[in-house]
């Protein structure tokens, strides 16, 4: 993991450069410049007012909501926030663009230069963040309900998007899914978008570009338009790398382009060359006059911002003395690090971190749910991390209850009750079934005190399976010990 | 009594108000008037049975309170009428039935008023002799040879054949007052802000603004006081104390510092127009006004900058008529094809041409020579009014650099035609109030017009100077009624 991501060819190694232009949807009730709802999976065009279907004499109102929010995006990526920007209108026909043009912010984004930490295998590393700024969303094309027509669904057109500009500080496909998915946190947290890709809520278009390793100029870049899936940048950016590299070992030169990543056949095509670029002709909306908020606006709204992930890892790190590794995993998701602070509320933490990125985390990949959905509550894991922690049971009988738990929420205390599963401690009783275990294999006793130590788990075995695992694993260890001397 | 449609808004309110007359009668007096006045081709759309079936309401429970008590009014065909069809005299446009009201026509309804009908102008109001129409150009009233101007020529005319009692435009470059000064009629394009521009079909929008068109100064104050409204549905809107103009009108200008900017007294300009202008200054001066000498010195340059400002606007505004989604549509073979036959053939050669010019001067390597310096001289422009409004209350100007020409005259020299703005147009680029005012005939007896150009939301101003002036210039134009059949 440590090991830097580069692509050798011919004994040469090139490193990859890589520049994301995430596209977030803004979390808000109604679209970016008019009342209609953003609701997601409505029957096609019933969200669109005249203003989205571009009705002659129609104008845009902002929509204050998604000012706030792209200014606590911002905020939330140490970003500059600009006091005045100026949406501008980016032109260019299609059909799912009803208004001819699309309105967005070219030269005054709200927000300016800002940065990202990750947490990489092999120590942090900061992304510059070049520009947050905000846009509408398009409608949807459908080419593929009528053989003949092209079918247009403009439920989406308006929606706000953040467009977030990533400097060219990304080195591997590994490096992008963690800057991604810290991304996601950090508006998750902020509760500006619920970055959900499936949706379409977030979505990038990945520009790479490859040079030798030592060297300081960048190549030319290419640009693979909107890519839905952190799996499907990875691989488009690993396809595409090497497709440059290839190139430039046989001598050719990278063109400027725009590229498609075609996801069944893994490769990324054409789509436009830089001669062929639309021409935009940005300028200022005249419809919309400039944005602008005073100091004490932004203030206002950092006074709303919540803990982030940054300083919720290091609360854990200082104030629970969990591993940076472990913080790291607890605090990517909110609701991973509300459940985990909910069962911490009672019960010790160190187990509670191991029991919720070990069998909590399999249980809910096993079951494909997230952990809004788990099917054991907060509340019943603190109850069984308590059971193994007073010594009511071990741990191997905890998985068991665990298990049983998960078949609907039951409350640990009384599983363990009714199945009888409370930790045998009482080390009278411990003694006796131990000498019947030593009793009933002599010949093994003899070779252990012959030198063969390792039989030691042999009789530790036979004792817990003898309690029917019930026996305190500790207690049979001194016991043993003691017996066998 | 006079006929009803000789008698002035102020005065057809003051009837009804007073019950002399009923909504029915002045309906149907201005409906039986516009049928006989098709020549003059002023309406796209007459909704003659409706505006009747709505004054007989009206009668059956009149509501005197209001300021335009059951008033039929004939409007331009820019503004968006709900259920009637609004084409801004465009092909693209020409079965586009609008499911909303602009904000300015409903602030007329809400008021009382009643809708006659859609009339003429020029297509997507981009012309100055209502030539460019899809429905083909309109009369003028004062002779049959004569553009009434543009682009609310239709409104121009249908108010000066007296066939709404007073109507409404949109002024983009001087869309209100050069068609007002070719017809003999008051034209007030009011400050940008001032009226909504929601539901306007969209020329350019940082220049249009909707405004009324009367036959006297005191109609026009009245009718701008019930179109101007603060509206949070167009961003622009401003949200000003709204004066009552009509009430607030008032003949003294005592004292009034009134401006005579010299770069206006263009090369070529007539004998007539320096005439009708130094007999301006002198009604000024015998109402009690002072006049000063003053200099707008970027004046030069609004023409070219008009010319790049608002075709660059008008370019990305008419992308939207695609045929994709309303309006007239050509089959193409692909996306692109339909795109290229509709706007082909939907749009017409002025709109093209404009459409052409506007996105020539916003492409990359053209922008910043052309649209962002544009920008910059409209800032100079709008410097130099606000540093004469230190000195001066009020600029006064001729309308035009002559009084309206001949159908096809012009038609085939885009410059010439454009030329005809030049008056106007750097009064939009600054965003200010201008009223033109009917002030005297030149030697063929054809109208010519005065402007007053004011201070931001300082109509109530130019208002009071035009109402004294009115008094003074006793414009009389004696309208022969040629085109009228019985």
């Amino acid at each position: 993991m440590n090991k830097d991501y580069l692509i050798e060819r011919n004994g040469k190694k090139y490193e990859v450069v890589i520049g994301l232009e995430v596209h977030a949807q803004v979390l808000s009730e109604s679209k970016l410049f008019s009342t209609s709802s953003t609701k997601f999976g409505s029957e096609p065009n019933t969200q669109v007012s005249l203003v989205d279907a571009a009705f002659p004499g129609m104008l845009p109102v902002i929509n204050e909501f998604c000012i706030k929010q792209a200014i606590k995006t911002g905020i939330g990526l140490n970003a500059k926030i600009n006091n005045k920007s100026i949406f501008d209108r980016k032109n260019y026909f299609y059909a799912d663009l009803p208004q001819g043009y699309q309105i967005s912010q070219y030269k005054d984004p709200i927000v300016g230069e800002g940065n990202v930490v990750l947490d990489l295998a092999s120590g942090s590393k900061t992304i510059g963040i070049e520009r947050l700024h905000l846009e509408q969303d398009a409608g949807k094309s459908i080419h593929d309900i009528d053989p003949k027509n092209t079918l247009v669904d403009l439920n989406r057109s308006g929606v706000a998007l953040m467009e977030i500009v990533s400097k060219p500080d990304l080195r591997s496909p590994e490096e992008v899914n963690v800057y991604i998915k810290k991304l996601r946190s950090i508006m998750r947290y902020l509760g500006t978008c619920d970055g959900n890709m499936q949706e379409g809520s977030l979505r990038a278009d990945v520009n790479v570009s490859v040079r030798k390793q030592g060297e300081d100029k960048y190549g030319t870049r290419c640009e693979i338009k909107n890519v839905n899936s952190i799996k499907f940048m990875q691989m488009a950016i690993e396809h595409e790398a090497n497709r440059q590299v290839d190139i430039l070992e046989e001598g050719g030169k990278i063109d400027q382009e725009t590229r498609l990543f075609d996801t069944k056949k893994n490769e990324t095509r054409s789509m436009r060359s830089k001669e062929d670029a639309h021409d935009y002709r940005y300028f200022p909306d005249p419809d919309l006059l400039p944005l602008e908020f005073n100091d004490e606006y932004v203030e206002n709204i950092k006074k709303e911002i919540p803990e982030l992930p940054d300083q919720k890892k290091s609360r854990f790190i200082e104030k629970f003395n969990l591993s940076s590794y472990e913080a790291n995993i607890l605090v990517s998701d909110l609701d991973i690090s509300k459940y985990f602070e909910a069962v911490i509320e009672n019960s010790d933490v160190k187990l509670s971190s191991n029991w919720i990125t070990g069998e909590l985390f399999a249980l809910l990949n096993e079951k494909n749910l997230e952990i809004t959905e788990s099917p054991i509550s907060a509340k019943n894991l603190s109850k069984l991390i308590n059971l193994i922690k007073e010594g009511t049971i071990s741990g191997k009988i905890a998985k068991t209850v665990f298990e049983m738990m998960a078949e609907g929420d039951k409350n640990p205390i009384e599983i363990v009750k009714e199945k009888g599963l409370k930790q045998q401690s009482d080390p009278k009783e411990l003694e006796k079934l131990i000498e019947k275990v030593i009793n009933d294999n002599q010949d093994k006793v003899k070779e252990y005190k012959s030198g063969k130590e390792k039989l030691f788990g042999f009789f530790v075995g036979q004792a817990m399976k003898v309690s029917g695992g019930k026996a305190n694993p500790q207690l049979v260890n001194e016991i043993l010990k003691k017996k066998l001397k | 009594m006079s006929n009803i449609t000789d008698l002035s808004l102020s005065e057809l309110v003051s009837n009804i108000k007073n019950k002399k007359l009923s909504s029915q009668d002045v309906t149907s007096e201005y409906i039986e008037r516009s049928k006989k006045s098709k020549n003059l081709n002023t309406y796209i759309e007459e909704t003659f049975d409706a505006a009747l079936k709505k004054a007989k309401e009206f009668d059956s429970k009149p509501d005197l309170n209001k300021k335009l008590p059951g008033i039929p009014m004939a409007v331009k065909d820019l503004f968006c009428t709900k259920n009637v069809k609004t084409t801004a005299s465009s092909k693209i446009l020409n079965n586009f039935i609008p499911t909303y009201e602009s904000t300015v026509t409903q602030n007329l309804w809400n008021d009382g008023a009643i809708l006659l009908g859609k009339l003429n102008c020029d297509e997507f109001a981009m012309g100055s002799s209502n030539e460019t129409s899809y429905f083909g150009n309109v009369i003028s009233p004062i002779d049959k040879d004569l553009v009434p101007g543009g682009s609310s020529g239709g409104s121009a005319s249908a108010l000066a054949a007296k066939l709404t009692p007073a109507t409404i435009g949109t002024d983009t470059g001087g869309s209100i007052r050069q068609p007002a000064s070719f017809t003999g009629t008051v034209g007030l394009k009011p400050t940008y802000g001032s009226c909504s521009r929601y539901g306007i079909v969209a020329f350019a929008s940082s220049l249009d603004q909707a405004g009324p068109m009367t036959r006297n100064v005191n109609d026009a104050a009245l009718l701008l006081e019930v179109m101007s409204s603060f509206d949070n549905k167009d961003s622009t809107s401003v949200d000003f104390k709204r004066p009552m103009y009509s009430k607030d009108l008032s003949k003294d200008i005592k004292g009034k510092k009134i401006g005579i900017p010299k770069e206006y007294r263009v090369d070529g300009m007539s004998e007539e127009i320096e005439k009708l202008w130094d007999d301006g200054k002198n009604y000024l001066k015998d109402c009690g006004a002072e006049i000063i000498d003053v200099s707008l010195p970027h004046t030069k340059f609004a023409l070219p900058t008009y010319y790049i400002v608002a075709p660059a606007e008008a370019s990305s505004n008419l992308a939207r008529y695609d045929g994709v989604k309303y309006g007239f549509r050509t089959e193409g073979n692909n996306l692109i094809d339909m795109y290229e036959k509709t706007r082909s053939v939907g749009f017409g050669d002025e709109v093209k041409r404009r459409i052409m010019i506007g996105t020539y001067v916003l492409s990359s390597g053209y922008y910043d020579a052309y649209y962002l310096k544009a920008q910059k001289v409209r800032r100079l422009i709008k410097n130099d009014f606000n540093n004469i409004f230190q000195k001066v209350d009020a600029i006064l100007t001729p309308s035009t650099p002559s009084s309206a020409f001949k159908i096809g005259d012009k038609s085939n020299d885009p410059v010439s035609m454009y030329l005809n703005d030049i008056f106007t147009v750097p009064v939009n680029l600054a965003g200010l109030p201008g009223i033109s005012i009917p002030a005297g005939l030149d030697k063929k007896g054809y109208p010519l017009g005065l402007q007053i150009i004011g201070k931001s939301f300082d109509e109530q101003n130019i208002l009071n100077i035009a109402y004294s002036m009115e008094d003074k210039i006793n414009f009389k134009f004696n309208l022969k009624e040629w085109w009228m059949n019985e």
